[in-house]
């Protein structure tokens, strides 16, 4: 029989291991990431990658410019969040302070499984519903369109923002609301000078991961963001964000060339923007944290 | 308690063992590459699976290039390819010690195709680079309705894409407005709901949707692409490494026997004779 010390240690030796294996799995992500798109930083320069106009990858000789498909996924992300946020807030304050419990604990779960749709499925919608009837409502050439893409981007953000910001609404201590209600504050009152000046870095947190999510998402976009390579000039325009573009062309680019290469240099712009807006929810939920416990 | 786990010992090497000698008996292909060729490799396949049973097939797509790719690597037997080699891939080859040798199994012809709405019937090569390469951007230049055209293209490291390239824009650049897809699939669907839009696709993917314009007054039809009359065709090519022998020689020969090009006919491509 192994003594309950030892035993101990196998399993804190085992929790170790998996808790490792993610750090890891980020490291070897991050090395290969550098690996393979950094041959094209130094053929092309960064300045002339990021800033260049023109995206011909297999044209002789090649243009990589990659700044109409930055453009367009600032752009679409931009689009998404104007949806999301205005929506996604007001849907958490109305969740946590309105809605009755019972119904709350219905309402609450079907949002979150919102997310749990998968992306192609919007990327269908959007292409035969939504596109099409942009398309007859405006009168354009074609609905594919950054529009298109804000709005089905923003759809699938919702949950995430909604989720968030309700958690940081509910983690604004009771007596906070209590205080305010005794001293003859009204439930409005209560809610927009008390509860949201509180909640205001948790829901900053909220809306940078629901940016996370729609920058990074790939299947919806490459659906229905119609996928021309230039300086978005509308959104009722065709565009390509980033992800849309590697998802297009990784699958026959010769591994090796410079084009694979190029493509590894998007997802390293596409990377440092996700970790950046991550540092930043980071921050912002430290900060909510310290604030709502009141030191 | 002995005898159990002795029987459940004796249980996994008998399971290990057939199943071990199951696969040893298997004579396997692998067929990679364009997702062009890709039908043809997979009912090809099929049939010859039926009528060998001891063979096992596995084709996969991932474009020309990949197909190549893993050809020169070893990684396949045969490599399906929508155009002929390139220069770098036959140097890369020959310094791996691979020896890339093409087997024409079909024709494939790249239909302009327009929404159904659209009046316009006939378009030159010269035409369509125009409209490619952005300097005819409406369908009244053409003799058609008042409307912006939509540009929708290929991906630009597909098969379909370089043939198109190749054939049509001789080597300039497509307008950087055109809507790019990734796949035959896509671009019929982008068009057949754009009023405005021009694409193109393999033969194999027209449907009732869609319009397929006449080229140079030429119709794309099998008997057209297999005569050279219609000017947006190519030929379908299987690489193997070296002259095939065996069972990648014995499938090959299936695909080039009648039975075999009535099959990559089926899967709307135009047979060979």
């Amino acid at each position: 029989m192994i003594d309950w010390k030892k035993k101990e240690k196998i399993v804190k030796t085992i929790l170790f291991i998996f808790a490792l294996s993610s750090i890891i799995f980020l490291t070897g992500i991050v090395i290969v990431l550098f690996n393979e798109g950094f041959p094209i930083f130094s053929k092309v320069g960064l300045f002339q990658f990021v800033f260049g106009q023109d995206w011909y990858p297999t044209h002789e000789p090649p243009d990589f410019g990659i700044l109409p498909l930055l453009l367009a996924s600032i752009l679409v992300t931009v689009g998404a969040m104007v949806i999301a946020v205005p929506i996604g807030i007001s849907s958490a304050i109305f969740i946590s302070y309105i809605l009755p419990q019972k119904i709350k604990d219905i309402v609450k779960p079907m949002i979150e499984m919102l997310a749990g749709v998968p992306s192609v499925i919007y990327g269908l919608f959007g292409m035969r519903i939504l596109g099409p009837f942009l398309q007859d409502l405006f009168d354009l050439p074609t609905g594919l369109t950054a529009l298109t893409a804000a709005i089905m981007l923003g759809i699938m953000a919702l949950p995430t923002v909604v989720s968030l910001a309700e958690d940081a609404i509910s983690a604004v201590p009771k007596k906070f609301r209590d205080a305010s209600l005794a001293l003859g504050g009204t439930r409005w009152e209560t809610i927009s000078k008390v509860i949201l000046p509180t909640a205001t870095s948790g829901m900053v947190t909220a809306v940078i991961l629901g940016i996370g999510r729609a920058i990074g998402e790939t299947m919806t976009v490459l659906m229905v963001a119609g996928g021309a390579a230039v300086i978005p000039r509308s959104i009722l325009r065709p565009l390509r964000p980033m992800t849309a573009n590697i998802a297009a062309e990784m699958g026959e680019a010769p591994v090796g060339s410079d084009h694979y290469h190029a493509l590894f240099g998007i997802a390293i712009i596409l990377f440092v923007i996700t970790l950046f807006f991550n540092i930043m929810a980071d921050l912002a939920s430290n900060r909510f944290k310290k604030k709502v416990s009141g030191k | 308690m002995l005898k159990s786990r002795l029987f459940t010992g004796l249980l996994v090497v008998l399971l290990v063992s057939t199943f071990s000698m199951l696969v040893m008996a298997e004579k396997n292909l692998t067929i990679q590459g364009s997702s062009t060729v890709l039908p043809i490799a997979q009912r090809a396949a099929e049939a010859y699976m039926e009528k060998n049973p001891d063979v096992n097939i596995s084709v996969r797509g991932g474009g020309s290039g990949n197909g190549v790719a893993a050809l020169i690597d070893g990684a396949t037997d045969i490599a399906n390819t929508s155009r002929f080699l390139k220069n770098k891939e036959v140097s890369a080859a020959v310094a791996n010690g691979i020896y890339p040798v093409p087997h024409r199994v079909a024709m494939d012809g790249i239909a302009v195709v327009i929404n159904s709405s659209n009046p316009v019937e006939d378009l030159s090569l010269e035409k369509i680079k125009a409209i490619y390469t952005g300097q005819i951007t409406n369908w009244k230049e053409l003799g058609g309705k008042d409307q912006e055209i939509v540009v929708v293209s290929r991906d630009s490291s597909s098969g379909t894409f370089e043939v198109f390239e190749e054939l049509v824009l001789d080597g300039d650049k497509v307008v950087a407005s055109a809507l790019l897809q990734a796949s035959n699939g896509a671009v019929a669907g982008v068009v057949s709901e754009a009023r405005g839009a021009i694409g193109y696709l393999g033969l194999g993917y027209l449907s009732p949707s869609l319009k397929a314009v006449k080229v140079n007054g030429v119709t794309p039809t099998n008997a057209t692409v297999a005569s050279g009359q219609f000017p947006i065709a190519r030929p379908l090519f299987m690489f193997t490494n070296g002259w095939p022998k065996g069972l990648t020689a014995d499938f090959i020969n299936f695909i080039l026997s009648v039975e075999g090009q009535k099959l990559a006919e089926e899967q709307g491509y135009v047979p060979l004779f």
